[in-house]
């Protein structure tokens, strides 16, 4: 099938992007959308252009590299990483809009690429648990009710690819935010911590620009590993517990 | 998958091989002296850890903030690492190529993490994943390094428990476990099938902990394209900026590789995009030997290639071959028929034809060279890429039947999704098609017990160095080896070598830092200078082409030596006609690739020289000619019992080839067999 993309360019941070039009004919429906792009660049590269910059790695979903806004939703229409997305989801003469993760917090490195490092260092802020190498207690020691360990694994499941930024108006963190609060705070092992580290990571998150959530939901939806709104909640009730308690 | 059954071939495996080997290899290779591992103490194998955890020296506690450890790549090595040196106060630089360090490819790992804990009391030990795991090797890794890693298997669970991660649990809030590649006892701990991340994920903030403490700093977007050796000791890197292309130049007492495997030589992999070989290859080259590098794991449970535009293959969890039955048409006419339309005495279920006792669950190399077999002779399925039908059915309806489709969505719904959005096909009506792919190497950087290579003062950790998995890797221990090597092993090792630092200060002025330098700059100035006609993924592809059909699942003399000279011209072709658009100093991902595969290049030729060397068929190395009569795979204790570590001698000279002994005195060698 052949069909139409519309790109964001933009060489580097400081230069000004623009979005640029191409033809791709002979897609096939079973390739993946990223392979696509693959087969636009190496026509660019055979014509002497500059080849189309996207970040991706593992390419099966669970790295979270990558990452794009397709026709205006974060990783296109279906509810997945944008390289488990395929192009038989698009019909032949599509014109299909790409631009990179669009947030304040997230300044665009090049083309498609942007920066998510402040994810990082909202980790730093407290999404741990205090326990150096060696001195842990035999595992069995503290045995974890299966429901609290189910739930902690389905919010620790996070890919950190950043759509719900990229889909909130807001450009809010707090699903992100939110999914490691809910995990570690699930389990006993995460209970020393939990006060100062739902204040640590609100601050760091505002900090770095990102914006305040006001319950609109785009973000859960968005979510390729489909995090459930509730951990907005949780982070919220920490973070009152917290101030409660004086931090 | 690749466990062995206790059963054992009477008689010398050998006999029809008498007298001298067989050097096919003569003319390709230069031999060297035998080396050998002279860290791991004498004495009983249980004993051996806790002596060299005594006998390697201490570093006072105010000396180890003078001490700096780089350490490149963020996986379970080297993330666990990163977290464990920078807690002991070490002065730790930390390196990846993603935009974070919770991106590296440990992340991809499905099944779980193997550990002697023993909590379901069904005769596991220390003993028994010792045992199995040398014998899942194929009697082709060093016996003290697998012993080792087998007994701090344990602290690798509490200390995973404790940081947060969230193993699967029974009622009682206990930890649960399953057996995992047919091994007769349940020591796998799992996290649904994303074990890898969440293990990773564990890793990767008890190391954000540390950065956030001061004692890492992390290099994100940052490639290392050099070592830098400094009389006889490596002392730094050179990295590229891959952001704002800057060559850096980062000096350090010691010197950790914790950068992966290099499976991606083949193009298509389960490996990540960009996983690569340049940090290994480029120590290589400055003296690390890279032992066994034709040992490769070919998975038999991917989802085949459906055309040329594809880019990676995707493993799915070969827990799938519990319920599903393997097989294709009897008849070549009928591949092309809807499978549903074939009655079931036109199908052939070879794997339980041929192995009758163990049927779909025999080992991965095994399933994946018969299936290669099959789609060889013209009866494979699925659509044709080049001419042939490449894959087999993987077909659950009997399972269907017996279970129910809700027992089947329980017990595999996330792999039966994964693979409906991939190829578009529903498996709970149509049978999946499955296809062999390259997953996983055994081979890697030469180590002694330590874990420091043969440049002293470069350690080597993880899938990135050979010691532990022999010929084959047991399912489920490659976290455990990675995490055994970042946490509980590397951090005891590294203090004896360090003991003797801080060492002389080097500024950037030295000779051996200006030249490695130069070395990068010159590499990437030529890329770009070439302006050639050709894309670098042309010439990955092709390569892996080469690869996968002469270095792949099943390797004879005359392919080799074909493969050798094919690689020769190809990469001769590639330095003086490779298209790298763009500049040196932005983001250029061409670039980036264009340097990955000059290094995969070289990387390939050792790799069928090595493979060309040993000729018999051990774990995941098939040689053609090596087998029994009846089709399967022979080794030959009496030639190659012996680890190949490759010495590079400059370019356009022959490999200098050094010979390990492997000497087993707490286990048997024995031939395997599962008809």
């Amino acid at each position: 099938m052949k069909v139409t993309l519309k790109i964001w360019r933009q060489p580097d941070a400081q230069t000004k992007g623009a979005m640029h039009t191409y033809d791709l004919d002979g897609v096939s429906s079973d390739m993946s959308f990223l392979e696509m792009l693959d087969v636009l660049n190496e026509d660019l590269i055979a014509k002497g252009e500059d080849p189309v910059a996207f970040d991706s790695d593992c390419r099966e979903g669970i790295c979270g590299m990558c990452g794009l806004m397709i026709n205006g939703q974060a990783h296109g229409p279906e509810v997945t990483t944008t390289c488990q997305l395929h192009m038989r989801s698009f019909k032949d003469g599509d014109e299909i809009v790409i631009e990179p993760w669009r947030a304040d917090a997230f300044p665009v490195i090049k083309d498609l690429v942007v920066d998510r490092g402040a994810f990082d260092r909202m980790i730093q802020a407290g999404g741990f648990i205090s326990v150096n190498t060696g001195s842990a207690p035999e595992a069995h020691s503290v045995p974890v009710p299966r429901d609290d360990a189910i739930r902690a694994f389905n919010v620790a499941t996070c890919i950190g690819c950043g759509a719900c930024v990229a889909a909130c108006p807001n450009g809010s963190a707090s699903l992100f935010m939110g999914a490691k609060i809910t995990h570690l705070g699930e389990l006993p092992q995460g209970q020393p911590e939990r006060d100062s580290r739902v204040v640590g990571m609100v601050s760091q998150h505002d900090a770095e620009g990102f914006g305040g959530c006001t319950n609109i939901g785009e973000c859960t939806a968005a979510c390729p590993k489909e995090i459930p709104l509730d951990v907005i909640s949780q982070l919220n009730r920490d973070l009152q517990t917290a101030l409660r308690h004086g931090h | 998958m690749t466990d062995m059954p206790d059963t054992t071939l009477t008689g010398d495996p050998s006999h029809d091989a008498p007298g001298e080997p067989a050097d096919d290899a003569a003319g390709y290779y230069t031999p060297g002296d035998p080396i050998r591992d002279t860290k791991a103490p004498e004495g009983p194998i249980a004993d051996r850890w806790q002596t060299r955890k005594f006998e390697a020296r201490l570093v006072n506690p105010s000396n180890r903030r003078k001490l700096d450890v780089i350490i490149v790549g963020t996986g379970l090595a080297g993330g666990a690492a990163a977290a464990t040196l920078g807690e002991a106060g070490y002065n730790v630089k930390s390196f990846c190529y993603q935009d974070s360090p919770r991106r590296a490819h440990s992340i991809a790992a499905q099944g779980g993490i193997n550990a002697a804990k023993n909590y379901k009391e069904d005769g596991d030990s220390v003993h028994r994943l010792f045992y199995d795991t040398v014998k899942g090797g194929d009697y082709r890794s060093r016996e003290s390094n697998v012993y080792r890693l087998a007994e701090v298997s344990t602290n690798i669970i509490d200390q995973c428990v404790a940081q947060g991660v969230p193993f699967a649990r029974e009622y009682g809030g206990l930890l649960d476990n399953r057996s995992f590649g047919g091994v007769q006892v349940s020591r796998t701990f799992y996290a649904r099938g994303q074990t890898g991340q969440q293990l990773l994920i564990g890793a990767y903030q008890a190391m954000e902990r540390q950065v956030a403490a001061g004692t890492v700093e992390q290099f994100t977007r940052h490639e290392m394209l050099e070592l830098i050796v400094v009389d006889g000791k490596a002392r730094g890197i050179v990295a590229r900026d891959m952001v704002t292309g800057e060559i850096q130049t980062h000096l350090a007492d010691v010197v950790v590789l914790a950068s992966g495997g290099y499976g991606n030589v083949f193009f298509l992999s389960t490996n990540a995009m960009g996983s690569n070989v340049t940090a290994s290859w480029r120590a290589h080259r400055k003296g690390a030997y890279m032992a066994n590098p034709c040992y490769t794991q070919i998975h038999p449970t991917c989802i085949p290639v459906t055309g040329s535009h594809q880019s990676k293959l995707t493993l799915m969890s070969e827990s799938l071959r519990n319920d599903g039955r393997i097989w294709v048409p009897k008849k070549q006419a009928d591949c092309e028929k809807d499978p549903r339309d074939i009655p079931e005495e036109d199908r052939d279920y070879y794997l339980e034809r041929i192995y009758p006792s163990f049927g779909n669950l025999v080992p991965r190399d095994i399933a994946s060279r018969a299936a290669k077999n099959v789609c060889d002779e013209g009866r494979g399925v699925g659509p044709a890429v080049e001419g042939v039908r490449r894959g087999v059915y993987l077909d659950f309806s009997a399972a269907i039947e017996r279970l129910g489709r809700d027992g089947i969505e329980e017990k595999y719904d996330n792999l039966f999704d994964m693979y409906a959005r991939i190829t578009g096909e529903n498996p709970y009506e149509v049978p999946m098609r499955i296809y062999p792919a390259v997953h996983y190497v055994m081979g890697g950087l030469w180590v002694d017990y330590d874990l420091q290579s043969s440049i002293p003062g470069l350690f080597v950790t993880g899938e990135a160095n050979f010691s532990d998995h022999g010929a084959n890797r047991l399912g489920a221990s490659a976290l455990m080896q990675g995490l055994a090597d970042g946490y509980f092993v590397l951090p005891h090792t590294i203090r004896d070598y360090l003991a003797d630092g801080p060492f002389e200060k080097i500024d950037e002025s030295h000779p051996a830092v200006v030249e490695a330098r130069a070395a990068v700059e010159d590499r990437v100035a030529h890329f770009l200078n070439t302006k050639g006609t050709r894309s670098v993924d042309s010439y990955h592809r092709e390569l892996g082409n080469i690869m996968w059909e002469y270095c792949g699942m099943e390797r004879t003399e005359d392919g080799l030596k074909k493969a050798i000279d094919l690689i020769r011209t190809l990469k001769d072709d590639f330095w003086r006609n490779v298209k790298v658009l763009g500049t040196a100093d932005s983001l250029n991902q061409s670039l980036e690739k264009a340097g990955r595969v000059a290094d995969f290049l070289e990387l390939g030729e050792l790799m069928c020289i090595d493979a060309l060397n040993r000729r018999e068929s051990c774990g995941g190395h098939f040689r053609g000619e090596s087998q029994t009569d009846d089709g399967e795979a022979l080794r030959h204790d009496d030639h190659f019992a012996y680890v190949a570590a490759w010495e590079f001698a400059g370019d356009g000279e022959p490999p200098v080839l050094h010979k390990e002994d492997l000497v087993y005195t707490a286990i048997e060698m024995k031939q395997r067999s599962y008809k």
